[in-house]
């Protein structure tokens, strides 16, 4: 049976993913891909009925139970320096970035 | 006995007393840390020695000055009258997924580590709130991507302390050994498939996953967003019901904090547990695991694993609880395959912030442009296993693929929640107030023996996983040793926010089965000492 996740449709989505890998790693990543896949089919084995509804969560959250909202208020962070010194590249107070790559579009 | 292992409720009590002083307690942690830990992990380790393979390597960051300043803080505050707190001059350790202000919080990946918070996680603000001393950042799986501690950037990786050739388990495997060897009374894990029960039962401590929105996120660096939890690593049920009542409750910083007021668990722990009925399902002392042709099989536990859940079973119905046999679970082997996709998806979105620009690493390589820079920064910081997680959520959650995959997925998750819903269901046939159930399929394996099969290794999870689904807490306790000489664990799962009587239980356990041999058994690192 071949492989679900192709070598094409696996380079895909390494360009979609912002990676760029060897071939070891390549051939390691697909290979397990697909082997997660198999157990993942499973799933399809399971009667779901019309009523069963998605989670996004376990716990539900009621009225009771979630936070209540307030007001939208701005809190500011009383060292903006400790944050913006995590970058790697800064010009005053500015995170720098390389060239934006420019592409013309047909 | 040494005063690094004595138990946290031991210390408060003794410092109360003022028979000890938090600065000895200290010093005596420090000194454990010292002679069992060996070097701490770190991104070039060079060749792993001989010795290395005998220490515990529990640690990324060691903090000893910044934690013999809280002690002092913690001695200052006792001799002035003032209250220094639940947990004043007990010695933890916070797993390095947490941010923790002006220490380097690493997330055991490459691509964070020169990263130092700007800030400090609720849990870890409200546990130091309460006089607790931070001994450092340990170690765990990248991005907590693992059940072995083996997928850490820092090498060596954590060892487990009652047989360093084994894995502590993961991903809070650093948490674990730390707690087990003595390095610290507590510790700060975080749970999305097990992740603390797990490497609990394999090095013999007690873990907490707590129900989803008991303790606040802010400050965790987020792996699934709908799964991850917070909770204590201990070497009893006291110490992780103390743990857990100091960094319990709403956050108006995690608006998925649940406002849901924190019962006194440390007064409940003593009540009966007469007439509180615990269930046995059959669908937990199955394994699933795939095989050679990639086909996924069934087969039933180990009779050591199963033995240990009877026992403790028949502990607590010599207590007064009522034992229910048979009680249905059919959705619990499907727990894996809908993490597989559920937790990938999630990953994904969390993982996309890291991009060489904002903070972390940013790739060497010079005169690139943007993109390039994203893919170099991405494929030089991330290891393996980040990466197979981005590019499962990927395409799970691709356009074409989500209703397949990703929507299924998450219908499955509410028939899981359904299974307990049902057991717990006062009204239902079974009125259940907590499950019991192995922890692990297994003692811990060897260091190696599973690593990069990214299949076998999740499947550690099964027993683990249902539960971060449903949302609803749970509790692994020690309950033995293995013919391996391993811990065994059992897990006691209960309703959301039982966590109350996940302790009782817990704690009625550990006094029912106080005087068996097991219990006097040290782990091996500490033997010689």
């Amino acid at each position: 049976m071949s492989d679900e996740i192709s070598v094409d449709v696996f380079n895909h989505l390494v360009t979609l993913a912002a990676l760029e890998l060897d071939e070891k790693q390549a051939a390691y990543l697909r290979r397990e891909l697909n082997q997660q896949l198999k157990a993942i089919h499973e799933l399809a084995a399971i009667p779901l009925e019309a009523d069963v509804t998605v989670a996004a969560h376990g716990v539900p959250y009621t009225k009771t139970t979630s936070p209540q909202l307030r007001e939208d208020e701005w809190i500011p962070f009383p060292n903006p320096a400790e944050i913006l010194a995590q970058a790697p590249q800064v010009e005053e107070s500015h995170i720098v970035v390389p060239d934006i790559p420019h592409q013309k579009l047909d | 006995m040494e005063l690094c292992d004595r138990s946290a409720h031991e210390i408060y009590q003794l410092l109360r007393e003022k028979k000890i002083s938090a600065l000895e307690v200290w010093e005596s942690s420090q000194k454990r840390i010292e002679a069992v830990d060996g070097r701490p992990g770190v991104i070039e380790p060079g060749e792993i020695t001989g010795a290395d393979l005998n220490t515990v390597h529990a640690f990324i960051t060691p903090t000893p000055e910044r934690a013999r300043q809280q002690a002092q803080q913690v001695d200052e505050k006792l001799n002035k009258g003032e209250d220094p707190g639940l947990l004043a001059g007990v010695p933890f350790t916070t797993k390095d997924i947490f941010s923790v202000k002006n220490t380097l919080s690493t997330a055991a990946s490459k691509i964070l580590a020169n990263y130092s918070a700007p800030y400090t996680a609720t849990a870890v603000e409200r546990l130091e709130n309460q006089g607790a001393v931070m001994m450092g950042k340990v170690n765990l799986d990248e991005f907590t991507y693992g059940s072995s501690n083996e997928s850490s950037a820092f090498q060596p990786s954590t060892r487990n302390p009652w047989n360093t050739e084994r894995v502590p388990g993961g991903s809070s495997g650093g948490s674990a050994a730390s707690v087990a060897a003595g390095e610290a009374a507590l510790s700060l894990g975080t749970d999305t498939a097990g992740s603390i029960r797990q490497p609990a039962a394999f090095c013999g401590v007690v873990g907490v996953k707590p129900t989803y929105g008991r303790v606040s996120r802010y400050g965790l660096i987020a792996f699934a967003s709908s799964l991850d939890c917070p909770g204590p690593v201990a070497r009893n049920v006291t110490d992780a019901a103390i743990m857990l009542q100091s960094m319990a409750g709403p956050d108006r910083r995690d608006s998925t904090a649940a406002a849901v007021d924190v019962p006194d668990y440390l007064n409940n722990l003593q009540k009966s547990i007469k007439g509180l009925r615990i269930g046995l399902s059959p669908d937990y002392f199955r394994i699933t695991y795939m095989n050679e042709d990639g086909e996924l099989m069934q087969r039933d536990v180990s009779d050591e694993i199963r033995h240990s859940v009877y026992h403790a079973a028949d502990i607590l119905r010599d207590l007064g609880a009522e034992i229910v046999e048979d009680v249905p679970m059919p959705n619990t082997r499907y727990g894996i395959p809908a993490y597989f996709v559920i937790s990938r998806v999630e990953a994904a979105s969390n993982l996309h912030r890291y991009d060489g620009v904002k903070y972390g690493y940013r790739t060497h390589t010079s005169n690139v442009d943007l993109q390039t820079l994203y893919r170099k920064s991405r494929n030089e910081g991330f290891g393996l296993q980040p990466k197979l997680r981005i590019l499962m959520g990927m395409y799970v959650s691709a356009a074409q693929y989500s209703e397949q995959y990703y929507v299924r997925a998450l219908k499955v998750r509410s028939k899981i929640r359904s299974d307990f819903d049902t057991a717990f269901d006062p009204l239902g046939p079974y009125r259940l107030n907590a499950l019991l159930t192995p922890t692990t399929p297994s003692t811990a394996f060897p260091m190696g023996d599973v690593y990069g099969d990214s299949v076998l290794m999740q499947y550690a999870d099964q027993f683990t996983v249902p539960a971060n689904h449903a949302g609803i807490p749970g509790l692994s306790l020690p309950a033995g040793l293995a013919a391996d000489g391993l811990p065994l664990g059992v897990q006691l799962l209960g309703p959301d926010f039982s966590e109350d009587i996940l302790f009782r239980l817990g704690k009625a356990f550990e006094d029912g089965s106080t005087g068996e041999d097991w219990r006097q058994v040290k782990p091996a690192v500490l033997r010689n000492l």
